[in-house]
């Protein structure tokens, strides 16, 4: 039954990376929510109760092989489908969106598990359809069905950030496992030209909103000045960094969302360009690490899932701290491990589970 | 043919993931080289803005849009206010500072320290709060003292001006600091904690038009606080004027005559549906709400038996009294009960099973057809049409002419009125409908009640032709340019449901009372002009048991239980340009107490010189 192999073959890197992501946000969260006054706040606590819920999930993710997943792919899909549709119906929220589906003592944002159905269910697809030649246009209806429908539900909320996500995400699976090359030309050629249509058809407080998002300094009282005030606290922390609980933009809360979005603001204030260097190269080790377990996996589904993972956490960490440093629009979209927030954390955790999962069960291929 | 790739060890995926993971390696050099400029290139520069948190947002208010009336008449606006905070960052040390500042300002020492304790927890950059609106003279003397206060910053905000105290209070209404329910409601989008919105009348109907977009700057400040460079404004865009229908010399009027009384009094153009005068006593003075009135002053104004803070003519219900005898009148006309020359006996009693209902008049009133029974109020005619015309008839006239319905007039909590059936009473009470209570609802004295502005839009139903319009009391919006961007044109609602034939013999009737000398309403006659109107004598103790009436007399004398006044009017009679509700809560009789008001009020009206020549002179 137990296979020594199982054991022999985990991955204990990959789990030690979570281990020390996991710490660095609890540690720059403290300082997050700590700053200016003179205890830690809930949200810290809260964090720490996540993190060790995280961490069962983590284990969870890899007891059973993820062949499962593959079987029970729609049943997930549809389950998390049926969340954002309950949050749009019975949802909570705060400033007007409706982002939280609440249990008892606890409330999930169940657009954080729909990301990972979406690479599942993506992941069962392309792992029976792909082909040297790549996909063609009528192959890919399914999945930009199985993309839209989670697209349109988040967007509802209306989640911007997560609605991104999810598209960047299927769209990186999409292209990973290629589309035939007329197919992807007339995607292209379509989308150019449907741009300035649906442009045209925008109204005038819609393309206002839009050029806002694109150029920040439009609004210069609202995302304009967090952008400002972001880049004040990232650049003041020079080479060598404020030290911890040292940062001011953040004690004065000229930080907009310190301990969510702007985390990252916060971290590289105290620790300056070596501590953001290094914890940039640990999410890159994490994400190489990621593409390595696709790599040494030699069966479709199990190297897809992979690569989806690894796509969101790439992408997750791209934006977010893109948008801190004013490379990219701001949209929100949380920083992997750091960012407070339980559904976010253990949907994290979990990926690593499943990661996990994959590396050590890639002998059992028949 | 292209192979599926479901073989194990695919060179072709290992290809794909090795290209992937140089794209992974691109895409993070671009974020460390953009670290790299941030904290090495830029980092002097981005240091010293953060050490003394140099770029800060002011906000800049915009002027809430000013009320005129119909005529252009400034009724609210705008006057600078000079508020003193202290940012507590800039006052080292702090208690220096505010010990110094009762010399300029009139609050202790103790109470501005709590204010900041208050505080507590808040950046220490944004501004506290001390004292709103400290004057001209305290201004000029902090300023030259600038230097003696460090981190003392005065701001000049547009403050809510209220020019006519107490006039149109509850028309208008008022503003008041937004609530932090309100703030989580959601209905109040780009409010922030300490923002005034309307709270009360117009100013709160119209919030969105009057409130205006709030702008701001992104400025550079120097160590004391001082802004050396301005990097950003959004202008601040003013809030739209609005005209109201009111006149206001007539709104003066009306509380002029309503001084010392509890009542209200509304003013109406019968052929628009435009509000005149909506006037409501006693009435309560606005500016006090914004400059933040003490316990007292509120505890005063809500335990106030004459209950000032309601809107009299749209909030309180009244029973109708025989102001409702015009629509027992409709109904038994168009429902051929009655003709024009119909008669009764009136012997001022009339005996319906075992109980004897008096009518007001105990010599009676002969022969009465429906014309005289109108003119003179006789409640023997209206009680005999009752029987044959029955409750749940009568009801559906009532609701038919607007009344036990909102009007949909634009202001807050307006009251629905009460016009009940046989099934309203077994529903509410268990106890089926009597006969007996019919004749009371025929004269409007039993369940039935009306608000002040349903009896207007019968009597300018009556006044116009038959048409209900909806009450407006918005005339027109201008933005603070002058640039039109809303007239407000008449609704009509609905159609009384009378025929010509029936509207004349009414209108006959009502011309009567204040024509005629045996007419109830002859006090309000004049020879100028040509006024038709009905009263009413609202009886708050029950006059249809007959066991006791001497005891129902006693208890009329006594203040609290006096009957309220109504009357109800237009003029003049033909082509009519105004119709005027008054009551007068505990007036003991309409004839002789509302009926007066409503005449000089009309009077007002038709001798106005922008005013039509009134007919019949």
């Amino acid at each position: 039954m137990f296979d020594r192999r199982l054991v022999q073959n985990f991955d204990w890197s990959l789990l030690s990376l979570a281990l020390i992501l996991g710490f660095l946000g609890l540690v720059t969260l403290y300082s997050a929510v700590t700053a200016g006054t003179q205890a830690p706040q809930m949200e810290y606590y809260k964090q720490l109760v996540w993190y060790f819920v995280g961490l069962i999930f983590l284990v969870i993710s890899f007891l059973f092989n993820y062949k499962t997943f593959d079987r029970w792919g729609y049943i997930i899909y549809i389950l998390c489908i049926s969340l954002l549709v309950g949050v749009l119906i019975l949802g909570e929220g705060s400033k007007g969106a409706m982002r939280w589906l609440r249990f008892g003592f606890f409330s999930i944002q169940p657009s954080e598990p729909v990301k990972i159905a979406v690479i599942i269910i993506l992941a069962r697809y392309y792992s029976k359809h792909t082909n040297t030649a790549g996909l063609t246009l009528r192959e890919l209806i399914n999945p930009f069905l199985l993309t839209i429908i989670p697209f349109i539900l988040i967007v509802k909320q209306p989640d911007l950030g997560t609605a991104i996500m999810i598209v960047l995400i299927a769209g990186s699976m999409t292209v990973f496992v290629k589309i035939e090359r007329r197919s992807f030309l007339y995607l292209i050629v379509s989308s150019i030209i449907s741009v300035p249509l649906v442009w045209f058809f925008l109204r005038e407080y819609q393309k206002a909103r839009i050029l806002t998002f694109l150029n920040p300094d439009r609004d210069p009282l609202g995302t304009g000045y967090h952008i400002i005030q972001s880049k004040i606290a990232i650049g003041s922390g020079m080479i060598s960094g404020k030290g911890f609980l040292k940062g001011t933009q953040n004690a004065l809360s000229f930080l907009p969302e310190q301990h969510t979005d702007f985390i990252f603001s916060v971290f590289a204030e105290e620790w300056g360009l070596i501590g953001s260097v290094i914890i940039l190269i640990i999410f890159l080790i994490l994400i190489i690490k990621g593409l390595n377990v696709a790599y040494r996996c030699r069966e479709p589904f199990g190297t897809i899932l992979s690569v989806g993972i690894t796509a969101m956490i790439f992408w997750q960490v791209i934006i977010n701290i893109g948008m801190v440093m004013g490379l990219i629009p701001v949209v929100g979209v949380t920083l992997p491990f750091i960012s407070y927030g339980g559904s976010s954390l253990i949907s994290v955790m979990i990926c690593i589970g499943i990661l996990i999962n994959i590396s050590m069960r890639r002998f059992m291929v028949e | 043919m292209s192979k599926y790739l479901q073989s194990a060890d695919s060179d072709w995926y290992k290809k794909r993931l090795t290209g992937t993971a140089f794209l992974v390696f691109a895409v993070f050099l671009v974020l460390i080289v953009r670290l790299f400029y941030l904290q090495v290139i830029e980092g002097n520069e981005l240091r010293r803005l953060s050490e003394n948190n140099c770029i800060r947002l002011q906000s800049i208010d915009s002027p809430r849009g000013l009320i005129f009336d119909r005529n252009g008449e400034l009724l609210v606006d705008n006057r600078p206010s000079f508020d003193l905070s202290i940012i507590l960052k800039d006052a080292k040390p702090v208690e220096h500072t505010i010990e110094k500042l009762p010399q300029y300002i009139d609050v202790p020492v103790t109470e501005l320290m709590s204010k900041i304790s208050r505080n507590k927890g808040i950046s220490s950059y944004t501004p506290i709060l001390l004292k709103q609106d400290i004057g001209r003279d305290a201004l000029a003397a902090i300023e030259v003292h600038k230097y003696d206060l460090p981190g003392i910053v005065v701001s000049v905000k547009p403050r809510r001006h209220y020019i006519y105290k107490q006039s149109a209070a509850h028309l208008i209404g008022y503003l008041g600091e937004i609530s932090s329910d309100e703030l989580k409601s959601g209905k109040y989008s780009g409010y922030r904690a300490g923002d005034y919105i309307g709270k009360f009348g117009v100013e709160k109907t119209y919030e969105s038009l009057l409130r205006g977009k709030r702008g701001g700057r992104q400025v550079e400040v120097n160590a004391t606080g001082q802004v050396v460079r301005v990097l950003r404004t959004v202008e601040a865009f003013p809030g739209h004027n609005i005209y109201l229908s009111i006149d206001y010399l007539l709104q003066k009027k009306a509380e002029e005559l309503l001084e010392g009384l509890a009542g209200a009094i509304i003013a109406m153009e019968p052929s628009t549906g435009q509000i005149l005068a909506l006037a409501s006593s006693p009435a309560f003075d606005q500016n006090a709400f914004v400059n933040g009135m003490s316990h007292e002053q509120w505890d005063s104004l809500i335990s106030n038996p004459f209950r000032p803070m309601e809107n009299k003519a749209i909030n309180a219900e009244y029973p109708p009294a025989s102001v409702y005898k015009i629509v027992t009148a409709i109904a038994a006309l168009e429902e051929g009960i009655i003709d024009a020359n119909t008669s009764f006996h009136c012997p001022g009693y009339y005996k319906c099973g075992n109980r004897i209902f008096r009518c007001w008049e105990k010599r009676g009133h002969d022969k009465v057809n429906v014309v005289k029974a109108l003119a003179e109020s006789c409640d023997v005619f209206f009680y005999q049409v009752s029987q044959k015309l029955g409750v749940d008839r009568l009801a559906w006239y009532a609701r038919a002419c607007g009344l036990g319905s909102a009007t949909g007039i634009k202001l807050d909590h307006e009251a629905k009125g009460l016009i009940p059936t046989a099934a309203w009473k077994k529903s509410r009470t268990g106890v089926g409908w009597q006969l007996g209570e019919t004749l009371s609802v025929a004269i409007g004295q039993s369940y039935n009640l009306v608000t002040p502005l349903q009896t207007m839009t019968l009597i300018s139903g009556i006044a116009n032709g038959g048409i209900r319009y909806k009450p407006l009391i918005l005339r027109k919006v201008e933005t603070a340019e002058g640039e039109v961007i809303n007239e407000n044109n008449s609704e009509v609602t609905g159609k009384l449901p009378v025929s010509q034939r029936t509207l004349e013999i009414v209108r006959k009737g009502l011309w009567e009372a204040v024509n005629k000398k045996r007419g109830t309403a002859w006090i309000a006659h004049v020879d100028d002009v040509d006024i038709s109107g009905k009263t009413g004598t609202a009886q708050l103790v029950s006059r249809t048991g007959s066991d006791d009436n001497a005891a129902i007399d006693k208890a009329n004398k006594l203040d609290h239980l006096k009957p309220h006044a109504w009357f109800a009017a237009y003029a003049p009679s033909k082509e009519p340009q105004i119709a005027v509700v008054v009551i007068v809560e505990h007036g003991e009789h309409g004839s002789s107490t509302a009926a007066p008001i409503a005449r000089e009020l009309i009077m007002t009206y038709c001798s106005a010189p922008n005013q039509p020549e009134p007919e019949g002179r």
